[in-house]
């Protein structure tokens, strides 16, 4: 499996000032695959997404040791604007950008020069399809998104992320401001296109992370206390904070 | 079922207090009002019957020569001096004063936004007849040495006017590119865009509204201002053809005239009538302002 890995943390730690809050992750993300990243609140999961296109670098006082590979390439020797195009994020909360859907979806491709009408109807429609969105939006591709409801938007968000054609894509948390029934449907999407990209899902429902992710790591006050394959670690984790945290008695 | 709890009641001593205080806060608001109506009143009263009386002349003439006889009360210069210098102080003003803005909500570093702000607000806070000052001593040689005959002219008066305008442009602006949620930048920044590219093709479309209300108030600001113009303009009421020609405009004139109109005359009731028209500009100016804040509270 090593060989098939497209993302490694090696020995990772990030401390905002001297408080360390990821200490000394190694842990690899599988090609195509999803990782499900489980934790209490404050655990790191979201500090750890964030290195992972370097959108951490926003926050003045991060400090980052370690490091984190693509496709073998140290994210630090990579254009920033190039790295971010590969490794897609979708936060938590959704983000209609003030313009219509379609060019809420056609930002990116834009960026990089794409300029052919045609090109970009393709575009497009293949990531709000991708996205489960494109049969409730197809007829009003010109409203504003952020017009869109909180379900619809978050479906925007991943579509304008799918738009990079990235190999890696982050979803922090993406269900916490959705409704249930907006959740399955991502969360068959991501089923979909697992084949396709890496996946790196933080999330606070361990459910969520049991039902789709093929790797689940567990993380506790920075420190990756263990990860393997989703049906062995919910079944027979080795360390005891794991077992404790699975079967809710704390978090 | 559980009953509804019930709701709290203000105890018999509150009342005619909350009485009395909900009085005087009406009685404020009240006032504003009352004050504003009656400036209106005011100025129509001397005014409006002239302006009425003489607008098709006034309209179609660029003589202004009040204590001539016979008098007339062209307006086109006066017109054209304000459009002049208020247009002129626009091309300067906004594209420096909005890309300041971008640069202190978007580019500065914490420390150097603190300061730049209080430098800014130090501009704001410097009074008009300073400003004609420097137009005077300062931007008067400075012009003459770059060519023209009379440094007191309608470019003097437009720099001046920007100058003054500036503070105003880069707070308001900064603050309607600030009311962008944090949101906006990180997703942009998080699709590969750069920190230009999600300025251009992310704030300045979400902010456009607020931007457009800061340069709005910055033409009112123009529009009604006095003394510096006054002092700077070069005070001829002719329709310039050249940037170094000196203009005159609509408030400067009744500045300069109204001390010497005998009350009550033609002359008095004309500048009156320029009052009257000057109201009514800074007035459709605001009410676009206001109309663009409220539509952007909604959309």
């Amino acid at each position: 499996m090593v060989g098939d890995d497209l993302v490694r943390m090696e020995n990772l730690t990030i401390r905002y000032g001297d408080r360390a809050v990821v200490r000394d992750v190694t842990l690899a993300v599988p090609r195509n695959g999803i990782l499900g990243i489980v934790g209490p609140a404050g655990s790191g999961k979201s500090s750890l997404l964030t290195a992972l296109n370097r959108t951490i670098d926003l926050h003045p006082s991060a400090r980052v040791e370690g490091r984190v590979t693509l496709d073998g390439t140290d994210v630090r020797q990579m254009e920033l604007s190039d790295l971010r195009r590969r490794v897609a994020m979708v936060l938590p909360l959704p983000v209609g950008l003030p313009m219509s859907i379609y060019e809420n979806v056609a930002f990116a491709p834009r960026m990089v020069g794409v300029r052919r009408r045609s090109e970009l109807d393709e575009i497009v429609e293949r990531c709000l399809t991708q996205a489960a969105l494109w049969d409730e939006v197809k007829d009003r591709l010109d409203m504003l998104g952020t017009r869109l409801s909180g379900g619809q938007q978050q479906r925007l968000t991943l579509a304008r992320a799918l738009s990079t054609d990235p190999d890696v894509l982050c979803l922090d948390e993406f269900s916490i401001a959705i409704d249930p029934v907006t959740t399955m449907r991502i969360e068959a999407v991501l089923m979909e296109l697992k084949s396709q990209m890496a996946i790196v899902m933080v999330t606070n429902l361990l459910m969520q992370a049991r039902r789709i992710a093929d790797v689940t790591a567990f993380m506790l006050n920075g420190e990756l206390v263990e990860s393997g394959r989703t049906g062995d670690l919910f079944v027979f984790a080795r360390d005891q904070r794991t077992n404790d945290y699975l079967a809710g008695k704390f978090g | 079922m559980v009953a509804a709890p019930a709701r709290r009641r203000p105890s018999k001593l509150t009342r005619p207090v909350e009485f009395v205080i909900e009085g005087l806060i009406r009685l404020c608001g009240l006032s504003a009002i009352v004050f504003i109506l009656a400036i209106f009143v005011f100025i129509g009263k001397e005014g409006i019957v002239f302006l009425l009386g003489h607008i098709g002349g006034m309209l179609s003439s660029t003589d202004w020569s009040p204590t001539h006889e016979p008098p007339e009360f062209g307006l086109l210069a006066l017109l054209a001096g304000t459009a002049w210098c208020v247009g002129l102080s626009l091309i300067v003003s906004v594209p420096i004063g909005l890309a300041a803005a971008v640069f202190l909500s978007e580019f500065a570093s914490e420390g150097w936004r603190e300061f730049l702000k209080v430098v800014v607000e130090l501009l704001a806070a410097i009074p008009s007849v300073v400003w004609g000052f420097i137009g005077v001593m300062i931007l008067n040689p400075l012009l003459q040495w770059a060519g023209a005959q009379v440094g007191l002219n309608g470019l003097n008066g437009a720099i001046v006017l920007a100058l003054m305008t500036l503070p105003l442009l880069v707070s308001l602006g900064e603050d309607a590119l600030r009311a962008v949620p944090e949101s906006y930048r990180q997703a942009a920044i998080a699709m590969g865009a750069t920190k230009w590219e999600m300025v251009w093709r992310v704030l300045l479309p979400a902010s456009r509204r607020g931007l457009l209300v800061a340069v709005l108030l910055g033409v009112g600001r123009c529009v009604g201002e006095t003394m510096a113009v006054l002092m700077v303009t070069g005070h001829a009421a002719r329709i310039p053809h050249s940037l170094y020609d000196p203009v005159r405009t609509l408030t400067a004139t009744i500045a300069a005239e109204l001390g010497e109109a005998v009350r009550g005359g033609q002359h008095y009731q004309a500048l009156f009538a320029l009052g009257i028209l000057l109201f009514f500009m800074t007035f459709v100016v605001n009410l676009i302002a206001d109309r663009a804040v409220r539509a952007r509270k909604i959309g």
